[in-house]
């Protein structure tokens, strides 16, 4: 499969006061043209950086980076600050979490979508407005053309990050990445941006990312799921896999940990115990071992040697000691009986649940 | 818009009556509350060594016996109406807008505060520009270059700025270059009317003078804002569209970060417009500064009195073009 994204051994690492810290450690991922792609983990565990580190936002920071990143056959981590600027919202877009401070409060939406089109094309103002106006009405903005001069302020949620979205499109890029693009909107309104997002990235025939915690989010949207932790890969492959018969201990936790409207009432979440390494101090061997409650059937061997990402099925990769039987065991006889309703992707608590 | 500033305005007129009453109150009742009587207030406005006659007839034609009521009365009606002065055998009618009447220099107030505004007013617009545009230069070069050997050369000498006392920079600058190396030999205010050359030139000096205490505390506000804008989501977002950094950093970095120096800018201008005391006292220009300060010297209380009022003047209505000015610059102000 000729991949449009290709993400080699990358490692983004910032030199601090009080160490270095590993937030992205030796990723690789592919993602092909007009796929939806979901990275999960929790906070800190390398999502953020990496899209951004794609994006080259990291130019003129501290940030140290290495490996590859390829884009359409192009190796960004080499390539010149200024040719990735030519990229960066032409043919890599992304949408960021919180829409009012993502948006200028100076300007108007309609100057900020024009902003980001005529960057990449040689229009004229005329041309480069109807074409904003055009795309706030693709993302479902009620007159549009009037509401264009209105400011971001005069936005709800909802609407300003239907204008991000408008923003991210207007160059049709290849590659659109969304970091949490859900997280700081009402919950009713979730569902509508995550359908949007799907329709267009579908409509304009764009590759997604989405960057998310929430495992919902990834069950609607996507068709591939890389779960991180500190910093790398634990577990990859489609979401069908993922989901049926996940086989990495972490994402047991994470779908251990989700509410679910198909379960019964009051009844508990099962945390994942402990919190997160310092990425200054990461864990030897297995960075997941001390939160793991299967590190024991190693044999010590979680503890001594860093998991590599192998083959548990065609195309399902996960970074774990545990034997390969071991695990669909523990999946099968521990993990899936307690989890009701197991064997099928959980339910979008964003979307049809609720609406 | 037009409401706010009409609104405005008419808050104006009542702000000015507010500080005359104030100013009014310290420079009439204060002296009474020290126990000074009216005689001895009229004393002050007669020359040395006055007869008592004299004096009584100053008090009376002041008004100081008057209650003091009827003297703020007088006062306030002096400024819309006009008012007669009768000190000694000449009439004098002070027109409208009168500020009072200066016995000491036998003029109403008005017209030689007029004529002292054009030193003050080039003085401040030419300095202010000066530091506005060095002032935010060095203040975002800095913020962009935070920590190299740049930022803390600037902010050292920033330091240095908001430090030295004008008194000290200007009489080095006069030092250096006009009697030194005298680049700038004669120093005389020239009306810009009369030679704008001349004007320009004799001014460099004191304006570079004031606008270096003024640019260095613009420098260090314009950092400080940089700063802070730079790290807003919203120029992750200009960046993530492709900008160019040289557009990022002024249209949407600096554009953001300039809304509280407007703030100040025109407060210290409204400021400045009433006389830059310790820059004109240096290089002895004759505007608003140095008229106030031989006005306290010579104890005149009608001239204190009207550079008090014409500075709140400017306050005011700096403010009030400052508040017009946000909501052009911040489309989340409106009024």
């Amino acid at each position: 499969m000729a991949e449009l994204l290709e993400v080699r051994d990358l490692r983004i690492h910032f030199p601090t006061e009080d160490g270095l810290v590993r937030a992205v450690d030796g990723l690789s991922f592919g993602l092909g043209g007009g796929r939806t792609l979901g990275i999960v983990g929790e906070s800190g565990s390398g999502k953020s950086v990496t899209s951004l580190g794609i994006l080259g936002l990291h130019e003129g920071t501290s940030a140290r980076i290495s490996g590859e990143i390829w884009l359409d056959g192009e190796d960004l981590v080499r390539a010149a600050p200024e040719r990735i600027r030519d990229l960066r919202g032409n043919k890599v877009a992304m949408i960021f979490q919180d829409p009012l401070s993502s948006l200028h409060p100076y300007y108007s939406v309609g100057d900020q979508v024009i902003e980001a089109y005529r960057i990449h094309n040689r229009v004229g103002k005329k041309a480069a407005r109807a074409h904003a106006i055009e795309m706030l009405d693709r993302v479902g903005i009620p007159q549009a053309a009037a509401r264009a001069d209105d400011y971001p302020h005069q936005f709800s949620g909802g609407m300003r990050q239907r204008v991000m979205i408008a923003m991210a499109l207007s160059c049709d890029p290849k590659l659109l990445i969304a970091d949490e693009p859900t997280t700081a909107l009402d919950v009713t309104v979730q569902a509508q941006i995550l359908d949007l997002i799907a329709d267009l990235a579908a409509e304009f025939g764009s590759a997604v990312i989405i960057i998310t915690h929430d495992l919902g989010v990834v069950a609607e949207l996507a068709d591939d799921v890389l779960v991180m932790y500190a910093g790398k890969a634990v577990e990859y492959g489609t979401a069908e896999d993922v989901f049926t018969h996940p086989a990495h201990p972490y994402t047991w936790g994470l779908l251990g940990s989700m509410p679910r409207l198909d379960r019964e009432r009051g009844e508990r979440l099962i945390p994942i115990k402990g919190t997160p390494p310092s990425l200054i101090n990461v864990p030897p061997g297995c960075s997941f071992r001390p939160r793991c409650r299967y590190a024991d059937l190693t044999g010590g061997r979680s503890a001594a040697e860093v998991p590599t990402l192998r083959e548990t099925g065609p195309g399902h990769l996960s970074a774990c000691h545990l034997a390969a039987i071991q695990r669909r065991r523990i999946w099968a006889e521990e993990i899936s009986p307690r989890l009701e309703g197991a064997g099928q992707a959980p339910q979008a608590h964003a979307g049809e649940g609720i609406i | 818009m037009i409401t706010f500033i009409v609104r405005r305005l008419i808050v104006t007129v009542f702000l000015l009556l507010v500080v005359s009453l104030i100013t009014f109150a310290i420079f009439f009742l204060v002296p009474r509350l020290a126990g000074q009587t009216s005689y001895e207030l009229a004393s002050q406005y007669v020359g040395r060594n006055p007869s008592p006659a004299a004096v009584h007839a100053i008090e009376a034609k002041l008004g100081f016996d008057q209650p003091l009521i009827v003297q703020y009365g007088r006062f306030v009606r002096g400024i819309v109406m006009g008012a007669h002065y009768d000190a000694g055998p000449n009439k004098t009618y002070c027109p409208p807008p009168c500020f009072g009447y200066s016995f000491r220099n036998q003029q109403p107030v008005w017209p030689m505060l007029m004529s002292n505004v054009p030193v003050t007013a080039s003085l401040a617009f030419g300095a202010a520009v000066l530091w506005l545009v060095a002032g935010t230069a060095i203040g975002v070069l800095s913020a962009l270059r935070r920590g190299t050997v740049f930022d803390r050369a600037a902010m050292g000498v920033a330091l240095a700025g908001v430090s030295l006392p004008i008194f000290f920079t200007g009489l080095i600058a006069l030092q250096l270059f006009s009697y030194r190396w005298p680049v700038f030999p004669d120093l005389r205010f020239v009306p810009l009317t009369e030679n704008p050359l001349a004007w320009a030139r004799n001014l460099v000096l004191p304006w570079t003078t004031l606008a270096f205490l003024y640019a260095a505390l613009y420098a260090r506000l314009t950092r400080a804002g940089m700063l802070e804008t730079m790290g807003e989501d919203y120029i992750r977002t200009a960046r993530a569209k492709g900008v160019p950094e040289r557009k990022v950093i002024v249209k949407h970095g600096l554009r953001a970060a300039l809304t509280p120096i407007i703030t100040i800018f025109g407060m210290d201008l409204g400021l400045l417009l009433g006389g830059a005391v310790l820059t004109e006292f240096t290089f002895s220009l004759h505007g608003l500064g140095l008229f106030t300060i031989l006005a306290i010297g010579n104890n005149d209380l009608p001239e204190i009195l009207g550079v008090v009022m014409l500075t709140a003047f400017f306050v005011v209505i700096a403010n009030l073009i400052v508040d017009v000015l946000y909501a052009v610059v911040d489309p989340r102000v409106r009024y």
